[in-house]
């Protein structure tokens, strides 16, 4: 299996990273080499494993408590806030959504 | 100043003011190490008393902070400071530490050298021109520089033993679950620890004790009772204190190209620990060169998921642009810096469509062969085993370009994380001035046991450790 420049624009779109066209060939060279080094695992039996240790070696448990309480008010780091939400910068394809964003942090 | 501290052999009592002393002396910041993102020069200790009292502390620009930025070397987070605070880390301040600085690192613990950092490299103390290691790169310089005792750093494929290696220092990284995670900036959250610096045994291991144990923000930090871990010194210890311990001596690891003059600091520390009383006994993982081929398609994995949260909307940096799908992606190819691109891409590559049962999944299944043969050699009445931590000691700054030849300098730590058990690496040695690492891994939970091997090995080496 090797990857071309068509399948590095593809993940890089699933991955949402803007790769400049002038990187694809070296991106190309770079991920063929470390995949080739994968190879090696195809020849693996691995018929009857399971995929993961057990559980004994890796313990979880319910995540039944509350979330921590933030140890800063939201006003502190949020960029801008009202009503208790967040507020991110409007882009353009938005539109106008109506009365204007308050800075009511 | 901690009594328990103090009763290490190899400092005297280390203050704040020491530490500041040590950081401007060898000049622990960008003009020099480059070992520090951020430093508090006001901090002082919040509690009166406490196992580690007064003693300056160093953390992982990974670890979540309240009165320091966390970047995790990355321009993505430049100036993000957390509303809440690692558990790791608060549990050091409420032992009296006091937080001297966040460390530079790898961009987001990706690299092996401390070189991805967007800050700039990290420098070896012990050799300007030479890496620390990484990705904890910055802890294990501000401990080896003396600027610190001990220090935090995360481990995901060896980024605390492999720069605790090549900085001559000790490096721990606990059982999967041992500490909670709470506050450490994911990367590869099923292989992710908090690890500890320490400039010998007994300072990492009071380091761990202090930071270990059951945490109700961290589901996956595992409810197991912590046993005392900081080993009695050595000095107080019996004739032949190893005496009943079978150490095993993993073939693998000691391969025919295996680095000469590594191969021989590793075998003088085997016969110390034979002369402590212990059993060496050979053994065998045989899957040990199917390790670096699956973490570096695990890690990037659930690097490609995990990193997926900076968006521009939620952390740090945000690109202006018109519509929202390229808000994203010229936030994310400007953040983000070359080495987690390629993981990223990576990851997501052998996450895709078509691709996931060849790579992802079959990775899976050889990590579950890889911990079962750690489970059955362990069976069979071994305690420990002993390795090199690293092929080589530290390389210069620049002499490593290939991404995969990087991953290699992994090759004897990320097993200890595919299968979730306990190593570290200390320093055996010195091959042309620069440090040799001998790492000892453990049974899931065998900390104690670990350390008391370490902390009589090093005191049966030494000033060898560093010869």
């Amino acid at each position: 299996m090797s990857v071309s420049p068509d399948d590095v624009r593809h993940v890089a779109r699933l991955a949402r990273l803007g790769i400049d066209d002038g990187r694809i060939p070296a991106l190309v060279t770079e991920l063929n080499g470390i995949l080739a080094h994968m190879d090696v695992l195809q020849q693996v039996d691995v018929s009857g494993v399971p995929l993961m240790p057990s559980t004994a070696a890796m313990p979880l448990r319910d995540d039944a408590l509350p979330p921590d309480a933030l140890q800063r008010d939201r006003a502190a780091f949020a960029p801008r806030a009202r009503d208790g939400f967040f507020l991110v910068p409007r882009l353009a394809t938005h539109g106008q959504l109506g009365a204007s964003t308050g800075d009511d942090a | 100043m901690s009594e328990r501290l103090e009763e290490s052999e190899a400092l005297d009592a280390h203050t704040v003011a020491h530490a500041w002393s040590a950081y401007d002396r060898v000049k622990g910041g960008a003009d020099g190490l480059n070992a520090f993102l951020a430093i508090d020069r006001d901090a002082s200790p919040m509690v009166a008393e406490g196992p580690l009292h007064g003693v300056p502390v160093a953390v992982k620009d990974n670890l979540a902070t309240l009165t320091l930025p966390t970047t995790c070397g990355s321009r993505m987070l430049e100036g993000y400071v957390s509303p809440f605070e690692a558990t790791a880390v608060r549990r050091l301040r409420e032992a009296g530490a006091v937080l001297i600085g966040k460390t530079n690192m790898d961009e987001f613990a990706m690299g092996s050298s401390s070189e991805n950092s967007a800050y700039g490299p990290v420098r070896n103390p012990l050799d300007h021109s030479r890496v620390p290691g990484g990705s904890s790169g910055g802890s294990a310089a501000a401990v080896a520089a003396g600027i610190v005792r001990i220090a935090l750093g995360s481990e995901t494929g060896g980024s605390v033993r492999q720069p605790a290696a090549f900085c001559g220092i000790v490096g721990v990284k606990p059982t999967y679950g041992r500490v909670s995670r709470y506050g450490l900036v994911a990367y590869a959250s099923s292989l992710d620890n908090v690890g500890v610096f320490g400039r010998c045994v007994r300072d990492a291991a009071l380091g761990l004790e202090v930071i270990a144990g059951p945490d109700r923000f961290d589901a996956t930090c595992a409810d197991v009772p912590v046993p005392p871990l900081v080993p009695a010194r050595s000095g107080q210890s019996r004739h032949m204190p190893l005496t009943g311990l079978v150490i095993g001596k993993p073939r693998e690891y000691f391969p025919e190209n295996l680095d000469p003059r590594i191969a021989v600091h590793c075998e003088r520390a085997l016969a110390r620990l034979v002369e402590l009383g212990a059993e060496v006994r050979d053994v065998s993982l045989p899957s040990t060169d199917l390790a670096v081929p699956v973490y570096y398609i695990i890690a990037p994995a659930e690097a490609s998921s995990n990193l997926a949260r900076y968006d521009g909307v939620r952390y740090g940096l945000r690109a202006e642009a018109a519509d929202l799908g390229t808000m994203y992606e010229q936030t994310r190819s400007r953040g983000f810096g070359t080495e987690v691109t390629r993981r990223i891409l990576l990851g997501t590559y052998v996450l895709s469509a078509g691709y996931y049962d060849a790579y992802y999944k079959r990775a899976q299944a050889v990590r579950a062969l890889i911990a079962d043969e750690f489970t059955r050699v362990f069976a069979t009445g071994v305690h420990l085993l002993f390795t090199p931590t690293a092929p080589s000691p530290a390389f210069r700054i620049g002499e490593v370009s290939d991404p995969y030849e990087m991953y290699l300098s992994d090759i004897y730590t990320v097993t200890a994380n595919l299968a979730g058990i306990p190593a570290m690496s200390q320093p055996i040695g010195r091959v042309d001035g620069m440090p040799v690492g001998g790492q000892f891994m453990a049974p899931h939970f065998e900390e104690a046991i670990m350390l008391r091997a370490a902390a009589a090995l090093e005191g049966a080496l030494g000033a060898e450790a560093h010869q």
